[in-house]
């Protein structure tokens, strides 16, 4: 009986001692490095067609590594599915693995934040050059506490195409306000049965915004009385007479881009990094783009400024390098490039003029952009409403009639607020 | 280890009662068994226990993206984290149509797998050879590759189903219980064979004799497989209840994939996916690790009472 006794006191004893030793284990403080030498480890999205953007890139590091002899660039393309959320935390919480410098989406931008994982460039940028030139918008689009945690590279804006060729037969103008959108894909879809009036999906996060802050909405009052109105007005295309829930209630952005460019939707909002992908398909040549409308005429919808940025990590060896480089892949040359490449808008207010002088199919993206831009609450929480769905499961209740309007805003915005608390 | 061996050594010491707590007992209370232990445990504690140590420890601290990479400091917040758990109606709503789910799976995987193992051993050579194989393939495939497929199969628009039932367009994963259904095929498909060669070696253990008895005394084939067969196949049916109630009340892969994390509106997401969403998704690791140790507290309640119901039926394993 001792035996077993003096075991259990033992074992006590040892169990008493691991749990007052132990917490979670937390990444080791990182300490960067300057060293001029080595291999500068890049990160950046990969594309669903890479091959041009990798063009692109592979020039840039030619030049570079022109000018920096001692230096090698090694390029690794990571996915832009929610598996880069897990990437980017293996990078912050094992330096060893980390990149120097990361192309990163800026809705991504406070939870990386606030993960400690990107170096505050603010003052490498003010002493660039090319830096004034950066709108500053698009600077706060960067920006977490006074702290520009990279340099915007390129932004995506989103408008309505519609197709030239199905309108002129139906003899439909171009929509000018949503309400004329909902009326014009009706009648689309009445007249050709197989087509869909317009491509709008229930994953369609940034197709279903520019609604609810046409409407006088926002993300942080989902439950406002001018919020629901946009949510009404999105999910009214979410039906039988325009697009049945049962093919769009689950389709994400890039499923509604698909729909349009296989000809089998009238209208879509696409963003300008779209039009490769629609003049891969049937629908090339036969479309126009115009800004979304918004509730009136000759103001458009708030469009959702997103983009991406280039950043330097914090635990990068080679800072001054990096920085280098980022500099020259968000400089103008590259920036031009990239857009001729990708049709990425540029960061840059004088590359983007230069570019809509020669190239009318920017006009309504600039007109958009012009018209007054939105963007995402810039905190941890919006990681965590866009990781639980929050406004897909809101748009897929009403659209499938799973709960009215006020109940599927009510719980969202309960969630919206859960997501702010914690 | 100094104090294990003087305690033996004082053993002898104890004297008297010593014959009498041996007869109690069967087996001698010494470091013996512990020994033989030893090696798996040294195993198994390093590898089972190290995991549910640390989703325990996680549990009770607010450890989010910020602690891991040591942005905030990470605090102790006790069971704050599972009371969130039971005020979060969304948990209560995943744990039930889990709870459903996985029920209805275990019932599935085992009529198929009982039934077809029946039909093995009353199939001739061939036929045998070519169920055999291709429950294997179902077995070896992996559970994205046949959960992709299957998806495939059910495709909205180019789908074999809906071709050969000719209702091109019609979404599968719509409906929350047709998309519960397709789902539940696919892991049936997945999980039968394991059941199916286990009752079959279990049968083909059997003697013919005592079925040849049966026979004899006039038994029909449904009488001799519920008072003979199964009867005698209790272990290993017991063996494969248990292992199927763990497999489909942690199903993961099939609902993730099929119904891209969850279905329309979260619809058919299930308690492993909805802690991977937190855990991960969320980077609130913290309360996912609090999901995890209830899904572990549940699975192992849910097992031992089983257990425990054989048992009291006076026919131990």
């Amino acid at each position: 009986m001792r035996l077993l006794r003096s075991l259990k006191w033992a074992a006590a004893g040892v169990a008493a001692l691991t749990l007052a030793a132990c917490a979670p284990s937390t990444a080791p403080s990182q300490t960067g490095g300057d060293d001029k030498t080595g291999t500068l480890r890049v990160w950046l999205f990969d594309e669903p067609n890479r091959v041009p953007k990798e063009k692109v890139v592979n020039e840039a590091v030619k030049e570079f590594t022109a000018a920096n002899p001692d230096v090698k660039v090694e390029i690794a393309y990571i996915p832009t599915s929610p598996a880069r959320h897990e990437k980017f935390k293996g990078a912050f919480n094992d330096p060893a693995s980390a990149p120097d410098v990361a192309e990163y989406g800026n809705t991504d931008l406070a939870e990386y934040a606030a993960a400690g994982g990107f170096a505050d460039l603010g003052p490498d940028v003010a002493s660039w050059s090319e830096g004034k030139d950066i709108g500053a918008d698009l600077l706060k689009s960067a920006t977490v506490d006074d702290k520009l945690y990279g340099v915007p590279w390129y932004i995506g804006i989103r408008a309505l195409y519609y197709r030239t060729d199905v309108f002129d037969e139906l003899g439909l103008k171009a929509p000018g306000t949503l309400e004329e959108l909902a009326a014009t894909a009706r009648a689309v879809r009445k007249k050709k049965p197989d087509m869909y009036g317009i491509a709008v999906g229930g994953e369609y996060t940034f197709g279903a915004l520019p609604f609810i802050w046409d409407a006088g909405g926002d993300i942080d009052k989902l439950d406002s009385p001018e919020s629901r109105k946009g949510v009404e007005a999105y999910t009214d295309l979410l039906s039988d007479d325009v697009c049945p829930p049962q093919a769009c209630a689950a389709l994400t952005g890039g499923k509604t881009v698909e729909l349009f460019a296989s000809g089998k939707a009238a209208m879509g909002i696409l963003g300008n990094f779209s039009r490769s992908a629609v003049d891969a398909g049937p629908a090339a040549g036969k479309y126009a783009v115009v800004p979304l409308p918004g509730s009136t005429a000759g103001s458009p919808a708030p469009a959702f400024a997103g983009g991406n940025n280039l950043g330097v990590m914090n635990s990068s060896r080679h800072r001054t390098l990096a920085l280098k480089f980022v500099q020259l892949l968000a400089g103008k040359t590259y920036q031009v490039k990239m857009y001729e490449a990708m049709g990425n808008l540029p960061t840059l207010t004088s590359a983007r003029q230069e570019l809509a002088a020669k190239d009318p199919f920017l006009k309504p993206f600039l007109d958009t952009v012009a018209a007054g831009t939105r963007f995402v609450p810039v905190h941890p929480a919006w990681v965590k409403i866009d990781n639980q769905k929050v406004i897909p499961t809101m748009l897929q209740k009403v659209a499938t009639g799973q709960a009215t309007v006020e109940k599927a805003t009510g719980e969202a915005a309960a969630a919206v607020k859960a997501a702010f608390e914690r | 280890m100094s104090t294990r061996t003087a305690t033996t050594a004082a053993r002898p010491a104890a004297g008297p009662d010593l014959p009498a707590r041996r007869a109690r007992s069967r087996s001698p209370r010494g470091p013996r068994p512990w020994l033989y232990l030893l090696p798996a445990a040294a195993v198994l504690v390093p590898l089972f226990g190290y995991p549910l140590y640390m989703l325990g420890l996680l549990s009770v601290f607010d450890y989010r993206q910020a602690q891991v990479s040591g942005g905030e400091p990470t605090t102790f917040i006790g069971l704050a984290n599972y009371a969130a758990l039971l005020d979060d109606g969304r948990f209560w709503a995943i744990l039930a149509q889990t709870v459903v789910f996985a029920a209805a799976l275990v019932l599935a995987t085992l009529a198929v797998g009982a039934t077809l193992a029946m039909v093995l051993t009353r199939a001739g050579r061939v036929p045998r050879l070519l169920l055999s194989l291709a429950a294997m393939a179902a077995w070896a495939a992996p559970a994205m590759t046949g959960s992709t497929v299957w998806m495939f199969l059910f495709d909205t628009d180019l789908g074999l189903v809906n071709q050969v039932l000719g209702i091109e367009g019609f979404n599968w994963f719509y409906d929350k219980w047709t998309a519960f259904g397709v789902v539940g095929a696919t892991v049936v498909w997945h999980s039968f064979p394991f059941v199916m060669v286990t009752l079959y070696a279990g049968i083909q253990a059997i003697p013919a004799s005592v079925l040849e008895a049966a026979a004899l005394d006039g038994a029909s084939a449904w009488q001799s497989f519920r008072r003979v067969l199964v009867p005698m196949l209790r272990p290993l049916i017991t063996i494969v209840v248990v292992q199927s109630i763990i497999w489909d009340f942690k199903i993961f892969t099939q609902i993730y994939v099929m119904t891209n994390g969850g279905g329309i509106a979260g619809q058919n997401s299930v308690l492993n996916v909805y802690a991977y969403q937190t855990a991960f998704g969320s980077s609130e690791y913290g309360l996912g690790s609090a999901i995890g140790v209830v899904m572990t507290l549940i699975l192992l309640v849910v097992t031992l009472f089983y257990i425990r119901a054989l048992y009291r039926k006076g026919e131990p394993l």
